[in-house]
């Protein structure tokens, strides 16, 4: 799995431009993602690439065509110093693992790379660099295949109801 | 201790006391989709085994950002809304009214205390009318649709006070631009901004609108303005029966962050490629050529934003050389400037003068730019590639602003016109 390097505030409009968004299909979708901004990717990305960025990933419009163009892309997790708030609730919905990730500076584009996201870890180059624990609530979405297998199981929403954190 | 007031709107519709922090499932007041973000929420209500929507009173539809249809899938995405509208008994504002949150405020459809969701980033907007509203993506949607619910976190708020009396042709985009460049890009992520102080109290709805709308720029869940007189007249308007009740941040409220502003040497602003957060004085960049000016959008495409620029053009031309592309947010903005003369001003001026949509703003529809070109924006993003090529430049903007660089072909202190 090779690392794919991105700087900060990588918004949603470089990841998937507007001219798109009639597009539902997510391998369609992928076929222009970063269209513009780094074109090389949806040539050369597979299934398991991991996305590496800096700050705020993800920011600006709630296009969710823009996990989706990502996933279609083999896209599974997102390391990133920090993300933007929509992109990561849409990421974890379409069943991409977001993790923060303080050092990503030190990852290189183009390395391989190993994710134990259960352990805490990733593994690039040879040395470890820790991520943070994502809650169990975020699990279980992404488990179920995004929202959409989570809410098939509801009959109803608990509303009002407090999650355990 | 006390609350905050987005703490007291989660409290109040979940009927128990909820603090920022608390992840809680939350009823929805009012639900919006648009034609790029409602195709997919629709399939994934379908998906998540959605038979009938939770409520269709509450699900606001419309198309603005690609329309009338500028493509066969744009058409087969308009197709696809209307019969689910059919289907479930939606009222439709199909391609007539305007853009989404334009038409959300002036429709009644946002109200003080109430917890709203849109699938667009903009819809922090309705904070001015004293609503939570977030924006959310089109699964979340889709759960929203069948459920009538969602998960929220509850967000921490950053207190921005602004005091002071703005100066000659600077105003609420310009406000809301220098407090993107102070808070930053990320500066409130997971947070709600509210804006408060003698400012924005004295400022009107539409200039609320403009602030409240680009809390998304600064990563913020959302922006919020605590109702008060001006706010229930405004809602009072389209919500016949509605009743004012208190609804404010407790003084020992526990925030973020508080910061100040005083905008009383607030010069006019312009956000520089290729972030929001990048606003300097325009002084910096007076000079700039452009090709295109864009005076419209969610964000200041309001009848007070054309009078705002009608009157700094006085009765000159545009310059020959931009284009200048005009759009008011709604079908109700649009009779206001043709009836107040201002369509006849721009027209002769040499501007176009469109029908309410999105437009340019995002670069799907139409206006799009070719590599190297400059366009002067009054929208809300400039990210790389926003309005067309990834090697053309968006520079934001107030529609004073705008307007000024309009009639001199570079980008200009409306001061000095």
């Amino acid at each position: 799995m090779r690392v794919w390097k991105f700087g900060d505030d990588i918004d949603t409009d470089a990841i998937i431009p507007g001219r798109f968004l009639t597009i539902y299909d997510e391998k369609e979708l992928a076929q222009h993602a970063f269209e513009g901004t780094r074109d090389d990717f949806s040539r050369l990305a597979q299934d398991g690439d991991v996305i590496v960025a800096g700050r705020n990933f993800g920011c600006g419009s709630s296009r969710e065509h823009a996990p989706l163009a990502l996933k279609g892309a083999g896209i599974r997790f997102i390391l990133a110093q920090s993300f933007a708030r929509i992109f990561f609730r849409n990421a974890i919905n379409v069943g991409l693992l977001p993790l923060v990730c303080p050092q990503t500076d030190a990852i290189k584009d183009g390395c391989s790379i190993i994710v134990k996201e259960r352990e805490g870890i990733v593994i690039a180059e040879g040395r470890e660099y820790a991520i943070e624990p994502v809650p169990e609530f975020m699990y279980s979405i992404v488990e179920a295949a995004g929202l959409v297998g989570y809410a098939k199981q509801l009959k109803e929403a608990p509303v009002c109801t407090k999650s355990r954190r | 201790m006390g609350a905050t007031i987005v703490e007291k709107i989660f409290s109040s519709r979940c009927r128990q006391d909820i603090r920022a922090g608390a992840v809680v499932m939350a009823p929805v007041d009012g639900a919006m989709i648009h034609d790029i973000t409602g195709p997919l929420a629709i399939r994934k209500f379908y998906e998540m085994g959605g038979e009938r929507v939770f409520d269709p009173r509450r699900i606001i539809m419309l198309f603005d950002h690609q329309i009338p249809a500028d493509s066969i899938e744009a058409a087969k995405n308009h197709v696809y809304m209307r019969k689910f509208a059919a289907e479930q008994d939606i009222h439709n504002y199909d391609i007539c009214e305007g853009v989404c949150h334009q038409v959300v405020m002036e429709k009644g459809h946002a109200a003080p205390g109430e917890i709203i969701v849109g699938a667009d980033s903009h819809t922090c907007m309705y904070g001015a009318a004293g609503a939570f509203a977030t924006g959310i993506g089109s699964t979340d949607m889709g759960f929203v649709l069948k459920f009538g619910a969602l998960y929220f976190r509850v967000p921490e708020s950053i207190r921005a006070e602004v005091n002071g009396r703005f100066g000659y042709r600077v105003g609420a985009k310009d406000l809301i631009l220098s407090i993107a460049a102070d808070i930053g890009a990320d500066g409130a992520t997971y947070k709600a901004i509210e804006f408060c102080g003698q400012t924005v109290g004295d400022l009107d709805m539409p200039g609320r609108m403009t602030c409240c709308n680009m809390a998304i720029e600064m990563g913020a869940k959302t922006g919020i303005v605590a109702p008060d007189q001006m706010t229930w007249d405004y809602v009072a308007q389209h919500r016949v029966g509605s009743r004012p009740f208190a609804l404010a941040s407790d003084p020992d409220a526990s925030y973020a962050e508080r910061r100040s502003y005083d905008v009383g040497r607030l010069e006019p602003q312009v956000a520089t490629p290729h972030n929001v957060d990048q606003g300097v004085p325009v002084g910096t960049v007076a000079g700039t050529h452009i090709d295109q000016v864009f005076i419209g959008s969610c964000t200041n495409g309001r009848f007070e934003d054309f009078f705002e620029a009608a009157e700094v053009l006085g009765t000159r031309a545009f310059s020959e050389k931009v284009r200048v592309i005009i759009i008011p947010a709604s079908r109700d903005e649009y009779l206001k400037i043709l009836r107040a003369g201002l369509i006849e001003r721009f027209v002769a001026a040499g501007a176009l003068v469109g029908a309410p949509s999105c437009g340019p703003c995002m670069g799907g529809a139409f206006g799009l730019l070719a590599p190297g070109e400059v366009s002067l924006s009054t929208s809300n993003r400039n990210f790389r590639g926003r309005q067309g090529s990834t090697e053309a430049e968006v520079y934001l903007c107030s529609a004073a602003t705008a307007a000024a660089s309009a009639i001199t072909g570079e980008i200009t202190d409306p001061r000095e016109v």
